[in-house]
């Protein structure tokens, strides 16, 4: 019953038939998820905080309020971090509410630049490896020669950071794992194990993948890279691209069935991660999804359940653990991956503040909504120069781009890596004249000492 | 160009002032603005402003006068009596982005603060200092200081160091006609401070406030008891009071609050319990373990089942974390839950709580219990799942019949959640007429336009006029 002053409430537009998710209003409007919402604390309006939205949602599917370039706006500038998810006392499924109304307001006006890199980036993440190997090819040789060219002109720091960014990786170099490769331990295997090698991490993070194997193999696990994976479907669905994401996420999950039977189905992005337990919502009614989606662990989850063999050499260094979102809020993976990394020898592990705030990267989001992004990571970025660490590691590709990009662009000396990289590091058996190896000769010297 | 009406020039000089983002304007969005905390009152306002300083409040407020236009101040929207709906097509003054903690004096022990922090953040700034703010509410997380001021706001702690009447030192008010005004600092005179704070929003729009902090306490120890029945929480409570103990915070937690708190986060209810007792002791070390002995025995002596002591800090903040985010988890049990806020004598807990059930299965709803028992402070929420209005109906009945029995037993309608829309007819079941006229002079006085935060607080009856015109003969 409203008050006596209250408007009538009619539905004026068009309801849209959601699932019953959608409008189940277990939110009781506490506001609990307000001070959790990092684009609450950027834009400080309720239509962009957590409650807010779950009320815009509701009022677009029961027809009271009109998808306006103004309201839809609100849903697109959410980062799906699903920080609300952790603070909320009754248990509200944001992240799928929130991705089920993208999915039904898929249609709704929207700027055209959006549309367009959306699109354009949601295909390329679809497309075979052999065709994205093509296309970041293409793009690093243009961002070297616009370097070149534009070298003696002054630039806006955007275009320097995506320049210098770009010279950090090499997309001719061969990538170390490919499809159909297989791992075996010695002995006898403990698990049998697909390996998910992620459609940015295998071009641009190829090295991840090459140490995640090797963990995993030292842990015991037979590795399988499985042939023919794709994309998980995370970035299509986030978008509002929902048959896309589908047909993504069936495609894979077909190809874990044709690798034999698999133990666990590995990934180590936290954002894949999330993706692959969310199956069950994107494909309802799916037995083998859902069957798929629990066989479904993160890398560092994985090996903490395992347990490795203790460490070949020390990794001196002082970092600091930035909890991905996709870990923290969406898979609930927080003590694990301190854990391992505390077992490193010689790894100082600082405190660092609100380690759970999203830094700003969610998927394309900072593509997408670049002034809110910007935000979010100036104040990872001070937080983080405040430690005096002199590494942050994040499990997820977008995290480290976009922390990659900041730390360029403050000039800070601080380096974003994974944190399976530092783990690996201390755990593999350096050959020599193995030009790869990720530390340098003194940390090396230091380690063997 | 069509022409525009004068509401749609104001909103324009508001853009003008505050740039075009910091006006929304639109239906849809206006939606998420219509309510508060609580699900019964709703009202869509014409415009919400984000000012971002007092002389943006004042501008706003005194063009609104200008235009007879009415206003409403808002700052987490987490209130649960409807105080922050805009009616009579209204205006909201968002004041979330008035956040700034404007000064902390770790000497003179004060704070000066903009409406929009919360609650909380005002304890983090003080405590490197070892300082505190001593207010607690449930919703201190996410609440401001602004809407703790207009609702006079309690919390667990209030049993030991009072509400926040208790700890405003000062106020900058913007008056309803956009005058900007200072009150308090000092103790002669009319005591202002004690008429705004509580007043919901009604005398004016509160842009600045100076609260006393408090020294973090030596030493606390939260107990935590279990009871095979609420009654012998009840007795109990009573007899911790009576023995002269005044524990920091005194908590009382029903068995479906528990369910709703294991579903959320795990928490552990001793087995058979119907009841959870909270107590909470603070201050220095020396008489700490005298006082917790007495506190313990007395538990036990009242039936305690079981007696579980959180010394540690880890401990302690699993157990306040629960009970603060329990009316958010009663989200797990029911879909809506709906607060009432009834304040009885401490020694009616047991017959009140009796007929608390008595209403809820006569109407065939459930209730759940979380509240502060040491100062008689009932929190009885209603759960129900269904949004047809037959439904909104029986539960708002409901709580109307828990609130007549509060009355009856010598209490009152509302603790610390304000009367708002709410409770404003049932004022009149507490107040005399010509107690009410009182109150509606003075509101006259100090808001003679009736434009700041009209139909809150005091019936509508037969019309605000009519009851000034009474308080008028009244006076003669």
């Amino acid at each position: 019953m409203s008050a006596p002053d209250a408007p009538p409430a009619h539905a004026t537009h068009a309801a849209r038939p959601l699932s019953d998710a959608l409008l189940d209003p277990s939110c009781v409007h506490c506001g609990f998820c307000l001070p959790a919402c990092p684009t609450y604390s950027v834009l400080q309006t309720e239509m962009d905080s957590p409650r807010g939205r779950l009320q815009l949602i509701e009022g677009l599917g029961t027809g009271r309020i009109e998808p306006t370039p103004q309201v839809v706006a609100h849903l697109d500038a959410c980062l799906l971090c699903r920080a609300c998810e952790t603070a909320c006392p009754s248990g509200v499924a944001f992240g799928e509410r929130m991705e089920d109304a993208r999915a039904a307001w898929h249609d709704a006006p929207r700027p055209l630049g959006r549309r367009l890199v959306e699109r354009m980036l949601t295909r390329v993440v679809a497309a075979p490896p052999f065709v994205q190997r093509m296309l970041l090819g293409v793009g690093a040789r243009l961002l070297a020669l616009g370097d070149g060219l534009a070298a003696p002109f002054p630039l806006p720091a955007r275009v320097r950071t995506a320049f210098a960014l770009a010279r950090q990786f090499d997309p001719r170099r061969e990538p170390e794992l490919v499809e159909g490769f297989v791992a075996m331990p010695r002995g006898r295997a403990r698990l049998r194990v697909g390996l998910l090698l992620g459609c940015v991490q295998r071009h641009l993070f190829d090295d991840v993948n090459a140490a995640t194997a090797r963990l995993l193999v030292r842990a015991g696990c037979e590795v399988v890279i499985v042939r023919g994976q794709g994309c998980c479907g995370a970035l299509a669905s986030h978008a509002g691209q929902r048959e896309s994401a589908r047909s993504l996420a069936r495609k894979l999950v077909a190809a874990c069935d044709a690798a034999g039977p698999l133990d666990r189905i590995v990934s180590n992005a936290a954002g894949c991660g999330a993706a692959l337990h969310g199956y069950p919502h994107l494909l309802p009614d799916d037995a083998e999804a859902a069957d798929f989606a629990a066989r479904t662990v993160d890398a560092l989850e994985l090996l903490d359940e395992l347990g490795l063999p203790p460490a070949r050499r020390a990794v001196p260094r002082r970092a600091v653990y930035h909890d991905a979102c996709h870990h923290a809020h969406a898979q609930g993976l927080r003590a694990a991956p301190r854990r391992l990394l505390e077992a490193i020898p010689g790894l100082e592990l600082l405190p660092l503040p609100d380690s759970e705030r999203c830094c700003g990267s969610a998927g394309i989001y900072n593509l997408l909504e670049p002034r809110t992004a910007d935000a979010l990571l100036d104040d990872k970025l001070s937080r983080l120069h405040a430690t005096g660490a002199d590494t942050v590691l994040a499990a997820n590709p977008g995290c480290l781009l976009h922390l990659r990009a900041g730390l360029l662009r403050a000039r800070l000396p601080i380096e974003a890596l994974h944190p399976l990289l530092l783990l690996d590091a201390a755990h593999r058996v350096l050959l020599d004249d193995e030009g790869e190896a990720l530390l340098d000769a003194d940390h090396a010297e230091d380690a063997s000492a | 160009m069509t022409p525009r009406d004068p509401l749609d020039r104001l909103l324009d000089s508001f853009a003008a002032r505050l740039g075009a983002e910091a006006v929304v304007r639109d239906a849809g969005r206006l939606h998420v603005y219509a309510g508060d905390g609580s699900p019964m009152h709703d009202a869509l306002p014409r415009a919400v402003v984000f000012p971002r300083d007092t002389a943006d409040v004042a501008a706003i407020v005194r063009a609104c006068a200008d235009a007879r236009v009415p206003f409403v101040a808002r700052g987490a929207g987490t209130g649960l009596s409807g105080g922050a709906t805009a009616l009579d097509g209204g205006i909201v003054l968002a004041l979330n982005r008035m956040d700034r903690v404007l000064a902390v004096d770790p000497v003179d022990r004060t704070a000066t603060l903009e409406p929009g922090v919360r609650n909380l953040a005002v304890s983090e700034a003080a405590a490197e200092h070892g300082l505190f703010y001593a207010p607690d509410p449930s919703s201190q997380a996410v609440c401001t200081v602004g809407g703790n001021v207009a609702h006079n706001s309690g919390g667990p702690h209030t049993l030991k160091h009072g509400v926040t009447v208790n700890h405003v030192l000062g106020l900058t008010l913007v008056q309803p006609d956009g005058h900007v005004v200072r009150v308090g600092d000092g103790a002669c005179g009319y005591d202002l401070l004690a008429l705004l704070t509580g007043s919901e929003g009604t005398l004016g729009i509160v842009t600045e406030v100076t609260v006393r902090l408090l020294r973090r306490p030596e030493t606390v120890v939260t107990l935590l008891a279990a009871f095979d029945s609420i009654e012998a929480a009840s007795e109990a409570t009573s007899a911790v009071i009576a023995a002269g103990i005044v524990p920091a915070a005194l908590e009382m937690l029903d068995a479906e609050v528990v369910t709703a708190l294991r579903a959320a986060f795990g928490f552990e209810f001793p087995g058979g319990a119907q009841a959870l007792l909270l107590v909470e002791c603070d201050g220095v070390l020396p008489g700490m373990d005298e006082e917790l002995a007495d506190v313990s025995t007395l538990l036990r002596e009242h039936g305690a089942l079981s007696l579980r002591a959180a010394h540690d800090d880890a401990e302690r903040a699993e157990i306040w974390t629960a009970r603060k985010k329990a009316f958010g988890a009663l989200g797990r049990i029911a879909r809506h839950y709906y607060t009432q806020d009834g304040v009885i004598p401490r020694t009616r807990l047991p017959e009140m709580l009796r007929r608390v059930r008595e209403v809820a299965a006569r109407r065939g709803l459930r209730v759940a219990n979380v509240f502060h028992a040491g100062d008689g402070n009932l929190h009885p929420c209603i759960l129900f799942d269904s949004d047809d209005d037959k439904t909104k109906r029986n539960v708002l009945e409901a709580g109307a019949e828990i609130l007549r029995h509060c009355v009856e037993l010598g209490g009152s309608l509302t603790g610390e959640h304000g009367v708002g829309v709410e409770k404003r007819e049932w004022m009149s079941t507490l107040y005399a007429p010509d107690d009410l006229a009182v109150m509606a002079r003075l509101r006259d006085a100090l808001d003679p336009s009736g434009l700041c935060n009209p139909k809150k607080v005091l019936p509508l009856g037969a019309g605000c006029g009519e009851l000034s015109a009474l308080g008028r003969r009244a006076a003669l």
